[in-house]
C-alpha cells in the first residue's frame, strides 16, 4: 500500500510541452481513475508511476519516498498495459513467475504463488499453455495474474479493458473492482471511457491537454462539475450547453434533467422544439431536440412517448441548470453571479 | 457434365503447369543430369566413348585424400563464417537498434559491401592483404603487432578468406537482424523492466527468443550458402597455397574438363551434405524457434 505524489511534474517530448509544473497526491488504497480525452496526458502520468517514462522536471514520490532514480523494477509497483504486453515466447507460468524470478524468489514459494494467483483469475488449466493459443479475454487475466502475483505496493493499469468486447469489459469491470475491495492496494487506472471511470473510481481525475481539470469523487464530478469540459465528459449522452448571452457565458442542463412534454409546463427553463431523432436503447429513449432558437438538446426520457417531428416543450427545475462563467468554470449557487443569471435565463426562456 | 468434370479434375494441374515446367526444365532436369553424370566415365570429346562405371566415381571419391582436405577446409570455412557472421552481426544490430541519425548512416555503410561484386571486393582485399606492400601489414607495424602472410601462407590463407566473407556478408544479415529486433514491441521490455529483470536477462529470455526465427534462418541461409563458397577462393587464392584453400566447389570445379563425371559424383555428395546438415539443423533447432 502507498500514496503516490506528484510535485511540480513536468514532461517534454521533442520539445513540446506535455505536462507543466503539474501537481497531483494519489491517496493510498484508493482507487484512483485518470480519465480523459487521448492525448491528455493520462497516461504520460501512469507512465512516470512506473518509471518507464520518466519526468522531464519535478519529483514523483511513492509513499513520501522521492523514486525518480529508482528503476521501475525497484519501485514496488506492477502494471497492466493497453495490449497486455505478455512475454509470447513464454508459457503462462513463465509470464507470471518472470518477476518472482527475477527477484530471486525460491522456486517452491514461486510455485505456490504462481497457483494461487491462477486460481484467484482462473488460469490453473491454461499455466502451461502458450499465450498465443489464449483468447482476448484470458490474455487479459494473465496479465493482471502478472501483476498481482508480485503483491505490489500500487497497481497500474493502462486502458486494460479497451481491447475487450462490450460484453467482457463489463465483466472484467466488476471484477476489478471486487480485486480492489479484497486487496485494498492503490489502484491507479487508464481510461478515455467515461463509464470506466464512473463505474470503478473511488477517485477521479480528470484531465485535459495536460492540465488537471477536476479531482473528485464520480458523484461530485456528475452533479458538481468544476467546468465546461467536466460537464461534458461525463455522463452520456454530455450535457447540454447553450449560450447565455453574448459574453462567452453558457447555461447547461444533463440530458436526463429534462422533462418533456406536449404542453409547456412551469419551470425555470423552458423551451419549445422538435424531435430531429429518436434512439430507443430499451430501458431509456434519448431524443435529439431542436428548439425554435436553433439549438439543438439531447433529452434522455425513461418512457418512449414520443415520435420524430412531433413538437414538444422542454422544462428543467431550477436545481438542475448549471452556470459556466466567461472563464468556462462553473458558477456555483454561493456566487453573487448565480441569481444574476438565473435572472438572464429566464429572460431567455421567455423572450 | 462428364467434360466438365474432366475439366475440373485437371484444372489445378494446368494452373501449375507454367511453374513445374519451370522447375523440371532448370532444377529437376539439372539435378537428375548432375547424378547420371555421376555414374559415368565421361568423354567430353566424343560422347560415344563414356563408360558405364556404376558407383567407381564414388568410391574414389571416398578413397582420396585430397577430397577430405576439401571437405575439411569447406567446413572450417563454413563454421568461421556462419559463427563469426552471426555474433557480429548480432552484436551490431543490438547497437544499430537504436533508431538516430548516425546510425542510418553506419548501417547503410555496412551494408554497402553487400552491393559490390564479389569479385571486386576480393581483388580489394588481395592488395589489402598483400604481405610486403598491403595495407593491413603496414597498419599492423605501425602498433606494434606482428605482420601476417596472410594468403601467402597456407597457415592463414583460410581465415583471410573468412575475413573477407564475413567482412561482406555482415551489413546484409545485419539488416535482417534490425529489422526483426523493431518488430518486437518496446512494451514487452517495458513490462520487463517492471519485472525487474536484468539486461542480460532481456537480452536472453525475450529478445533471442523473439528473433529467432530470422536467426534459424540466417543459419540454414547461410550454412548452405557457405559450403557452396566459390568466388573469393578463386580470385584471392586459386585454392592455394598447397591446397589449404581448396573448397569443395573448387575441388569440382577442378575436374571440370578432366573428369567431369568424377565432378558431378563430388556435387552429388555435396548436395547430400548439405541437405543432411540443413536435416540436422531443424531436427535440433526447430523446437527452440519460437514462431509467432
Amino acid at each position: 500500500m502507498a500514496s503516490i505524489e506528484f510535485v511540480k511534474v513536468s514532461k517534454w517530448f521533442d520539445r513540446q510541452p506535455v505536462i507543466q509544473n503539474l501537481d497531483l497526491t494519489i491517496e493510498d488504497g484508493k482507487f484512483t481513475v485518470l480519465v480523459g480525452p487521448s492525448g491528455c496526458g493520462k497516461t504520460t502520468l501512469l507512465r512516470m508511476i512506473a518509471g518507464i517514462d520518466p519526468q522531464t522536471s519535478g519529483s514523483v514520490l511513492i509513499n513520501g519516498q522521492d523514486v525518480t532514480r529508482i528503476a521501475p523494477g525497484k519501485r514496488g509497483v506492477a502494471m497492466v498495459f493497453q495490449n497486455y504486453a505478455i512475454y509470447p515466447t513464454m508459457s503462462v507460468r513463465e509470464n507470471i513467475e518472470f518477476g518472482l524470478v527475477n527477484n530471486k524468489v525460491p522456486k517452491a514459494e514461486r510455485t505456490r504463488l504462481v497457483e494461487t494467483i491462477g486460481e484467484t483469475v482462473g488460469l490453473n488449466d491454461y499455466l502451461d499453455r502458450r499465450p498465443s493459443t489464449l483468447s482476448g479475454g484470458q490474455r487479459q487475466r494473465v496479465a493482471l495474474a502478472r501483476a498481482m502475483v508480485k503483491n505490489p505496493l500500487v497497481f497500474l493499469m493502462d486502458e486494460p479493458l479497451s481491447n475487450l468486447d462490450a460484453k467482457l469489459r463489463v465483466q472484467m469491470r466488476i471484477e476489478l473492482i471486487e480485486l480492489h475491495k479484497k486487496l485494498g492496494t492503490t489502484f491507479v487506472y487508464v481510461t478515455h471511457d467515461q463509464v470506466e471511470a464512473m463505474s470503478m473510481a473511488d477517485t477521479i481525475v480528470l484531465m485535459n491537454q495536460g492540465v488537471i481539470q477536476q479531482e473528485a469523487p464520480p458523484e461530485v464530478v456528475y452533479r458538481k462539475p468544476s467546468n465546461r469540459f467536466a460537464a461534458q465528459f461525463i455522463g452520456v449522452p454530455p450535457m447540454n450547453i447553450a449560450p447565455l448571452g453574448n459574453d462567452n457565458t453558457t447555461f447547461g442542463f444533463r440530458p436526463e434533467s429534462v422533462v418533456v412534454g406536449t404542453e409547456p409546463g412551469s419551470f425555470h427553463y423552458t423551451a419549445k422544439g422538435e424531435i430531429i431523432t429518436r434512439e430507443m436503447l430499451g430501458a431509456e429513449t434519448i431524443y435529439q431536440v431542436k428548439t425554435t432558437e436553433g439549438q439543438a438538446f439531447m433529452v434522455k426520457c425513461l418512457e418512449d412517448e414520443f415520435h420524430v417531428d412531433q413538437e414538444v416543450y422542454l422544462g428543467v427545475p431550477a436545481d438542475k441548470l448549471f452556470f459556466f462563467g466567461a472563464d468556462e468554470k462553473r458558477v456555483e449557487e454561493q456566487d453573487a453571479r448565480y441569481r444574476e443569471f438565473m435572472e438572464r435565463l429566464r429572460g431567455l426562456a421567455h423572450g | 457434365m462428364d467434360k466438365k468434370r474432366i475439366w475440373e479434375g485437371l484444372r489445378p494441374y494446368v494452373l501449375i503447369a507454367p511453374a513445374m515446367a519451370g522447375i523440371m526444365l532448370f532444377v529437376m532436369y539439372p539435378v537428375g543430369y548432375l547424378i547420371y553424370l555421376s555414374l559415368f566415365k565421361y568423354n567430353l570429346m566424343n560422347k560415344d566413348k563414356s563408360k558405364f562405371v556404376g558407383w567407381d566415381n564414388f568410391t574414389q571419391i571416398l578413397g582420396r585424400g585430397d577430397f577430405y582436405r576439401a571437405l575439411w577446409n569447406t567446413t572450417i570455412y563454413t563454421a568461421g563464417v556462419v559463427v563469426l557472421t552471426m555474433l557480429l552481426s548480432l552484436l551490431i544490430a543490438v547497437w544499430l537498434n537504436k533508431k538516430s541519425r548516425f546510425n542510418s548512416v553506419v548501417q547503410a555503410g555496412i551494408f554497402t559491401p553487400h552491393v559490390v561484386s564479389i569479385v571486386s571486393i576480393s581483388l580489394v582485399w588481395l592488395w589489402l592483404m598483400e604481405p610486403n606492400q598491403g595495407l593491413l601489414n603496414y597498419v599492423f607495424k605501425l602498433v606494434g603487432l606482428p605482420s601476417s602472410a596472410w594468403l601467402q601462407s597456407s597457415k592463414t590463407a583460410l581465415i583471410s578468406i573468412i575475413i573477407v566473407s564475413v567482412w561482406q556478408a555482415i551489413g546484409y544479415y545485419t539488416l535482417i537482424i534490425v529489422a526483426a529486433l523493431q518488430s518486437i514491441s518496446p512494451s514487452i521490455y517495458e513490462a520487463a523492466a517492471l519485472d525487474n529483470a536484468s539486461k542480460f536477462k532481456v537480452f536472453y529470455k525475450i529478445t533471442l527468443p523473439m528473433i529467432s526465427p530470422q536467426l534459424f534462418f540466417i543459419l540454414i541461409i547461410m550454412t548452405i550458402g557457405s559450403f557452396k563458397v566459390f568466388d573469393t577462393v578463386q580470385v584471392m587464392t586459386g585454392g592455394g597455397p598447397n591446397n589449404a584453400t581448396t573448397t569443395l566447389v573448387y575441388y569440382i570445379y577442378g575436374f571440370r574438363t578432366t573428369n567431369i563425371g568424377y565432378s558431378a559424383a563430388t556435387g552429388v555428395v555435396l548436395m547430400a551434405i548439405i541437405g543432411l546438415l540443413t536435416f540436422i539443423y531443424f531436427r535440433l533447432l526447430s523446437k527452440k524457434v519460437h514462431y509467432q
